[in-house]
This record gives structure tokens, sequence and C-alpha cells, in this order.
């Protein structure tokens, strides 16, 4: 089997973990979130005009970070489904963090339009009235259909798990967290037909989630490209956002991925070989997001069109300059060179790698969002967006919500799939096809996985 | 609404701020700086500048209509683009939606006039308004209805802000009264943004305020 009783000993006991640093990022965590619940209120009592949005700027802050959340959110669900569809067996110890990432980011997402609404009470109005010819619809549906499919694909590889817990630890949890993973566990007793049954689910899940994560993204590019702004009026934008969402998505498991792996010290569990696969993935997507921008700023600057040249203006050397260079080097460029040169290719390397297109992600689509509102439409100014404390607040806010309800998750529920990894070859590591690997870490992972009783 | 730019300059000779803006905002209560009938100066073709008058142009095929969720804003029998302030919940798509940048948001409490209150609102006044909601240039369907002309029409003293009635064919500037076809083809009445399809009912007939003896230099 492919894993050792003290290698299942040591995941099981993640969730038994809580040291002074666990204590002291909640409290950081909490606070953050609760200062952007606070600056939330504020805007509720004072009206948007706290913000520094204007009739000129309608959008800024809070639709960027919206589609940053749901870009991320790319990452599990596709990433762990499509890994599970292809057999790769390296996927077995990540396929949790990518899966609790997609539940996390999509709920953050979706609070993000809600900072955005002016009168948040007539979010009900949708369901009586809601027009199918909006994107805005369009958008809900996708998004609340794909939340509900990632929190079912999340949770059914977790009864397992769920049952091992409730199993394992007996009293060395408290009676609440006992009832809970005995009810969620819903009777799990690791029979041939309870495990072919949720194989046969989970296939399903996996192929069901792929289109509608595609749909997702798709239709929240759809939200710009429908309307007729310079920048955004582009038949490419749902293509364009989905492999930017990806990208996104899996810069954020690499992350997750190395914190993850640092705290728990999950090093025999993941290992270079990880950072590397996906680092290459996202090297790939690197290219592919490089491809569709370059595309896209070849098609709106060729023609002379005022507009367009405009906006391009605004961004090559005008005031949104800084942010879409730093996006182009240290968010395309810098992260695709540390890939590619094998000196840099390291684990720490990938990450910082992964941070930086996060970064850059945040900023492009700050790129994507402001900068075509910029482009007078009248014969006015151009207009500049300085965002307020408010925004940038409910903007910190959410992104310390999401943190604070991964680790939260990862306290209490194994962060590594158990039975997944259990279950795994022989070779549960290393799939066949993979890059060569120095000869130390190929050593590691067959002394790992051959050590059975 | 058709507006003869001939007779407008921007109410550069009395020395104020656009009339029929002021009008405008008078009637609606509006802050100054969120005008729904801003005046914009356009550079001309080969050199000089003419003043625009920009109402809402309550396209026949509005892209504001199609995109809202909830149907907040949506035409009126008369085909004029009205907002129910009572539906809309703020999300602004429609403000990115609009090609004219014609359409404002109550970022903080709007002016409530002394004794209004909201029993008083509809989507034809526009008044009072509210915090979190939509607004813009609803061709004073209120006044309209009592055969009235739109503020701006009324306020401008050069009467170049004419109101048209597509189905009679007639328009008027409150001082004559006339054939809506032959005025837009005699004087090559123009729109903006034609290209894009939204089939605006507002229109200009080119001029650079020369009715006042105004040169483009």
């Amino acid at each position: 089997m492919g894993l050792r009783a003290d290698q299942e000993r040591h995941l099981i006991n993640t969730v038994m973990q809580t040291g002074p640093g666990f204590r002291v990022a909640i409290t950081v965590l909490l606070a953050t979130a609760l200062w952007g619940f606070y600056a939330w209120t504020w805007q509720l009592r004072h009206g948007m005009g706290v913000t520094g949005l204007n009739d000129r700027m309608p959008w800024g802050i809070y639709i960027i970070s919206f589609v940053f959340f749901i870009g991320i959110s790319h990452a599990g669900t596709l990433i762990s489904a499509i890994l599970r569809l292809t057999g790769a067996e390296w996927r077995r110890p990540i396929t949790r963090m990518a899966e609790v990432i997609t539940a996390v980011a999509l709920m953050m997402g979706a609070l993000m339009p809600l900072a955005d609404i002016g009168r948040p009470e007539r979010l009900i109005n949708i369901a009586f009235m809601g027009r199918l010819q909006s994107p805005i619809l369009w958008d809900l549906l996708s998004i609340t259909t794909y939340l509900t499919g990632s929190l079912i694909y999340l949770y059914l590889p977790l009864i397992p798990d769920l049952a091992l817990l409730r199993d394992r630890l007996g009293h060395q949890v408290g009676p609440v967290r006992r009832w809970f993973y005995k009810t969620l566990a819903l009777g799990w007793k690791d029979t041939p037909q309870q495990r072919h049954r949720l194989e046969r689910l989970l296939n399903i899940m996996c192929v069901l989630i792929v289109p509608i994560a595609v749909s997702v993204h798709t239709v929240v590019s759809w939200i710009f490209s429908m309307t007729v702004r310079p920048g955004w009026h582009s038949t490419i934008f749902g293509p364009y956002f989905v492999v930017g969402a990806i990208f996104s998505g899996i810069a954020g498991i690499i992350t997750a991925m190395y914190f993850f792996r640092r705290i728990y010290k999950l090093e025999q569990f993941i290992t270079k070989e990880h950072f590397v696969n996906l680092g290459y993935l996202m090297l790939v997507l690197n290219l592919f997001y490089f491809y569709f921008t370059f595309a896209e700023y070849l098609t709106v600057g060729y023609s002379f069109m005022e507009e367009e040249h405009l906006l391009l203006q605004s961004l090559f050397t005008g005031p949104y300059a800084v942010a879409f260079w730093f996006f182009a080097f240290a968010g395309i460029l810098v992260p695709a060179l540390i890939m590619a040169l094998p000196w840099t290719r390291t684990i720490v390397g990938i990450t910082i790698a992964s941070v930086l297109v996060n970064i850059g992600m945040w900023l492009k689509r700050f790129i994507i969002v402001v900068p075509s509102l910029a482009v007078p439409q009248m014969p006015y100014e151009v207009t500049i967006y300085q965002p307020t404390w408010v925004e940038w607040s409910i903007m910190t806010g959410g992104m310390a919500g999401f943190v604070l309800l991964y680790i939260t998750f990862a306290r209490f529920l194994p962060i590594i799939s158990v039975w997944e990894m259990a279950e795994a070859p022989e070779r549960v590591a290393v799939d066949s096809a993979a890059i060569h690997l120095p000869v130390s870490a190929a050593a590691t992972m067959a002394g790992g996985s051959e050590g059975d009783d | 609404m058709v507006i003869d730019l001939r007779k407008c300059e921007g109410c550069k000779t009395i020395d104020k701020p656009p009339a029929c803006t002021t009008a405008c905002n008078t009637a609606h209560h509006l802050r100054p700086e969120q005008p729904w009938i801003p005046v914009y100066e356009v550079e001309g073709a080969a050199k000089g500048s003419y003043f625009q008058p920009t109402p809402c142009m309550q396209c026949e095929n509005a892209p504001c209509v199609r995109v809202c969720p909830v149907g907040a804003t949506f035409h009126n029998e008369s085909g004029v683009v009205l907002i129910d302030q009572g539906v809309c919940l703020g999300c602004r798509m429609c403000m990115a939606a609009c090609p004219y940048g014609v359409r404002t948001f109550n970022w903080v409490d709007p002016i409530v006039p002394e004794g209004m209150t909201l029993k008083d609102y509809s989507p034809e006044t526009s008044v009072p308004q509210r915090r979190g909601t939509v607004g813009k240039c609803m061709m004073c369907a209120h006044l309209a209805i009592k055969g009235e002309l739109p503020a701006c029409a009324s306020g401008c003293p050069m009467f170049a802000i004419y109101f048209a009635d597509l189905t009679e064919n007639v328009a008027t500037n409150g001082k004559e009264l006339v054939n809506l076809t032959s005025l837009l083809a005699d004087h090559h009445a123009y729109q903006l943004k034609p290209e894009l399809g939204t089939k605006p009912r507002v229109w200009y007939i080119p001029g650079h305020g020369e009715a006042f003896g105004r040169e483009m230099k």
C-alpha cells in the first residue's frame, strides 16, 4: 500500500496540532477580516461615496477582487478533477488542498459583489425579477452551481477521512468534534460496495465539474465583454479569463502547498516533484496567458481607433503604466524564467514564482477593469481612480477571510487526503512520465513508499 | 429630442453655467457635479469648438435596459427609458454598459426637497431619489404627460432644444412647431455613435452657435 502506519498517523495528527503560531495567525486574520466587515458597515451607513468610485469609474476594487477570487477558485476543482481524470498519481497529496481553495475562494469571491452593490437588501429582487438576458444573472447561476458542485466535490472524498478520524481519534478530541466526524462520515465502513459507489460518484463529479468551472470564468468575463468599452468588447474574453483563472489557481495551490508543507512537516508527502510538476503546468499556462494578452493588445492597438489608442497609451506610458509593467515583468516574465532556468527551479524559487504570479494577476485584473473605464466616452478627461481605505479594507478583509477559512479547515480536517494516499499503488509520488529527478530526491521517495511492514 | 447646435454656445455670452443644465438640476434637485444634461465642449472638425448638451439618448436598443439583472430600467409606452429606484440594486452594470456616460449614481444621500417623502417618488419624476441607486435624464416624462416641455427645453434661452413626437412627426422648442422629418433632413441632423446600433433618439443639428454670430476659431 502507499502509506506506512507512521505516515498515516502523521497525516491524522495535522488535525491535532495547534501551537502559538496558529493562534497568532488566527488573531491577526480575524482582526483583519473584522476590520473589513467594519469598513463595509461604514459604507452602508454613509453610502458608496466613501469609496473612490464615481460616475466615470463605476467599478473598481470590489469587482477586481471578485474576478481575482473567482479566478483562484479554478485551482482546486479544475486541477484536482483533471488530474484525477488523467490518472496522474502525483496528485494525491494535493487534491484536497486544491479543492478547499476552490470552495473558500468561491465563498469570498461571492462576497465581493455584495460589497459593491448600492442597495444590498434588494439582492432578493434577483430571485423575483431576475432577467436572464443580464450577464449578472449568468454569473449568479454559474457561480452558485459551481459552489454547490465544488462543495459536493470537496465533501465526497472527505467521507472516508472523516470515518478515519471518527475511528482513530476517539477521546483525543472533544465530544462536539467527535459528533461532527461521526455524523458527517455518514456511517462509512469502507466496504467494497461503499468504495465502489464513492468512486463512481467522484468520477461523475470530475467530469461535471470541468464544464461548470469553465463556464464560471467565462460568464464572469462576459460581464465586461458584453459592453462596448474599449479593451472589454472582445470575443477572446471567455477563453482569456479561463486561462488566466487556471494560471492564478495553480499559483495559488503552489503557495498553499509550500506553507502547509512547512507548518505540518509534510516533506515526505509533498516533494520537490510536486512543485516542479505544478510549476511546469504554471509555466505552460503562463505562456498561454502571455499569448492571449499579446494577441489582445496587438489587436486593440493595430487599428487606429481612438478609444483603443487612448487605452493603450494609459497602459503603456500613462497613469496605469506602473501596474501594467509590473504585471508584465514580475507577473509573467520572471515566473517564466524561474521555471525555465534550472538553478532557480527550486521549491523556494517556484513558490516565489507562484506568489509573483498571483500579485501579477491581481494587477492584471486591475488593468482589465480600471483603464477601460477611465477612457472618456464623451469629451471629458481621462479618469484617475483613487481607492479609499474602505475599499482596501474590504479587499484585505476578504483575503484575510480566505486564509482564515482555509487554515481553519486544515485545523479540523486533514489537509492531505489520507485514504487516497493509502490506496495509491507503490510508486505513489513518482509518475513514470515525470521529469528526471536528482538522485537524492528519488531515493527519498523510494525509501518512503517501500518501507512497508 | 433634437438639439440645434447652431443656437447653442454653452451660455458663454451670458457668462453662466449652461441654462439647460441648471434648469434640469433645479427641477430634479441634482448635485451640480452630477448633471443629467451636461454640456460638453467638443473639438471642431478643423479648428475651434462647439457645444453639445448631452441628455440621455433614450436609445431604442438601450444597452442599459438589456443588461439590468432585475429590470429596474425599462422603456415606457412612449419609448422613454425610465429607472425605478424602488427596484434598482445599485450594481451599476448599466453604467458600465452605457456608451454615452449619461447615467449617474447616488453615491451619497441625494438632495431631498423640503417636505418630500419617498411616497412622492415615481420613475417618471425621479424625485426624491434614493441613495445607492442609478439616476438619469428621463426626458421629463412627468411633464410630457401634461403636455409640457422638458425642463432643459423650457430653460434654454435660445430655444435650441426641440422636443419631438416620433409618431406625430412634429417637434417643438416652445416657440415653433415644425415637421420632424423636415427638421432632421433639411439640416443634416446626426446622432452620437450611431455605429453602435443603439438607435439613440436624440439628434443634433450641426452648428457652433453661429446663430449668435459665434465663429469657429
